[in-house]
């Protein structure tokens, strides 16, 4: 409070010059990118700046409908469900056993899920390339969402523990009293207490999964089944002179995102500055 | 009475074990996970770094010539050289955006929350879209260059991503571009820790706001800018989706670095055994930062 009331004695004008230029910064590229995203290429061409007289809105049906976006939008959809699922189960019981079971090197298990997501993913992804390939699991759905519950399930682990940790003991020390199994503890009394965790985990593993690259381009080929994000990079490939439709695409698969975080901004800022982790 | 506890004892201990074996249920789901995806591989890959190794045909052990060949490879030092310059980009400038924009933002109340949400924005957007955007903006004859040339500013209608000049700066402006917003909210939460009364004396003593902030709020958020500095260290390793996208390691290996080098050993030039060795010595990398961490920890530095 104290900074706050000295901090108003001096002008704050110099703060906000400079903020709304960072402001600019970040959010002019993705203004720019709407608004080409409804021109054609000799409109962009003229100037990447311009408002659209007659905006166009047809890049967007030719974008969804050449980039089979009714389809891929269903398989990362399936991707980003099935991990959260994925990582919330696995992750919230392995969270719980660390937080409130006793566990013999724990400290251990809690030390590897916080150098694991150090480990580069180029040390093991070739590995993992012919094991899949051996497990029939290449092309598949089920395969990328194995592979994107483990990279995220470190991360996920470790936020969900550090909820389940503040937790009042008396709680789980009463249901225990009133003859509850581990299980049922589990279910009953940590899971209703701790939802605003995994919330928030599944938050940032779905933006993670949605998001994308390189585990989806290595490991799924089958046209029919690529999520949004290799989809996208093919589309972009194909249509490069065309950046009112290449644009447009990307749009499209900006704007749920978007939407979410503009809803929950403050659940994803509290999540991924937490976790402390790029995905 | 000494016979009873003895005997409940013996019950307990039978009890309690299968109690903390109970317990290891919860966590084999996660460990096996991380074993088959993540260890396990990880593991393989050394033996994979010393065979030669198509991929298709039988892997023949070759002990260490992959790495004889490593260090004999003129493009795996100049893409080490990349990474390299990638992390002292990343550590100075977005850093200094980051520090830069919090610190401006612990001093104001009003509109704070809608910057932080202006600058976490492009945090949030996919490499796939942020690429093609900036591809549009820097393309020579309809981006930004090409219409400030109009404007008669001359000399930034270059072809950023296609000049081996200026490649590897541009995949990592654009790349910083996404990040720097992360870092002022980790700043920002950090700085609304630091005792506020250390500022009250600064002021009354006539400190200068920029004075406060070299002498207050750096000391203040030490811990937090030392982790952000590990990280983004740790990081720059496997850094691969914005080079991969925009260049290609690309052109002539201008922006080459040891993960676009790694793929395209791997998946394009069937080299398996030897863009596993390459990953090694990614991990190696990655180890001998985290250890030089924990020693400076433990020689009693404050990070």
């Amino acid at each position: 409070m104290m900074r706050l009331r000295s901090g108003r004695t001096e002008t704050t004008a110099f703060n906000h010059v400079i903020l709304f230029l960072l402001a600019l910064f970040a959010l002019g590229p993705v203004l720019v990118l709407f608004l080409n995203s409804v021109k054609t290429s000799e409109q962009i061409a003229q100037n990447p700046f311009s408002i659209p007289a007659e905006p166009r809105w047809d890049n967007y049906t030719v974008a969804y409908e050449r980039g089979n976006y009714a389809n891929t939008v269903k398989n990362s959809a399936i991707l980003t469900g099935g991990t959260v699922i994925g990582v919330l189960i696995v992750g919230g019981m392995g969270g719980y056993a660390l937080a409130h079971l006793e566990i013999r090197g724990a400290n251990i298990i809690a030390f590897y899920f916080l150098v694991g997501t150090a480990i580069p993913i180029q040390l093991y992804v070739v590995p993992l390339f012919f094991l899949w390939k051996n497990f029939g699991l290449l092309n598949t759905h089920l395969g990328l969402i194995i592979i994107y519950c483990a990279t995220s399930s470190p991360f996920a682990t470790y936020l969900i523990r550090s909820y389940m940790v503040a937790l009042p003991k008396e709680f789980i020390e009463a249901a225990k009293i009133d003859g509850a199994s581990k299980f049922q503890v589990m279910t009953q009394v940590i899971l209703p207490l701790s939802w605003p965790g995994f919330l928030t985990t599944g938050l940032i593993v779905g933006l993670g999964v949605w998001n994308e690259f390189l585990i989806a381009v290595t490991f799924m080929h089958h046209p029919d089944l690529k999520p949004v994000a290799t989809s996208l990079r093919a589309f972009q490939e194909r249509f490069t002179r065309d950046w009112g439709l290449t644009n447009a695409a990307s749009v499209i698969m900006l704007l749920p995102v978007l939407i979410l975080f503009l809803l929950m901004q403050r659940r994803f800022i509290e999540g991924l500055t937490q976790g402390g982790m790029k995905m | 009475m000494a016979f009873k506890i003895d005997s409940r004892v013996g019950v307990t201990t039978a009890y309690r074990w299968r109690q903390i074996l109970s317990n290891y249920v919860f966590l084999a789901p996660v460990v096996a996970l991380n074993l088959i995806v993540i260890v396990i591989p990880s593991l393989t890959s050394i033996y994979i770094s010393m065979t030669k190794w198509s991929g298709l045909n039988q892997p023949e052990f070759i002990g260490l010539a992959n790495f004889d060949r490593l260090i004999n490879d003129p493009i795996y030092w100049k893409s080490l050289s990349h990474n390299v310059i990638w992390t002292i980009f990343f550590l100075t400038i977005p850093v200094f955006m980051g520090l830069m924009g919090a610190f401006l933002l612990s001093g104001i109340k009003r509109f704070q929350m809608l910057y932080r949400v202006a600058f976490f924005i492009p945090y949030v957007i996919a490499s796939v879209v942020n690429t093609e955007l900036w591809r549009t903006l820097l393309h020579p004859r309809h981006g930004i260059g090409a219409w400030l040339a109009k404007q008669g500013i001359e000399g930034f209608d270059i072809r950023v991503f296609g000049s081996k000049h200026t490649a590897l700066y541009g995949v990592a402006f654009v790349d910083s571009w996404h990040f720097w917003g992360f870092l002022v909210i980790v700043y920002l939460a950090a700085m609304y820790q630091v005792q506020p009364d250390l500022y009250e004396v600064a002021i009354l003593e006539g400190a200068s706001r920029f004075q406060r902030f070299r002498h207050v709020t750096v000391p203040g958020i030490r811990p937090t800018l030392v982790f952000t500095l590990l990280m983004i260290m740790i990081w720059s390793v496997p850094a691969f989706d914005y080079i991969y996208l925009l260049t290609d390691g690309g052109p002539a290996h201008a922006s080459e670095v040891l993960g676009t080098y790694l793929y395209n050993m791997s998946f394009f030039r069937f080299e398996v055994g030897y863009a596993a060795a390459i990953g090694v010595t990614m991990a190696l990398i990655t180890a001998c930062i985290v250890a030089i961490f924990v020693i400076l920890r433990r020689r009693g530095w404050e990070i």
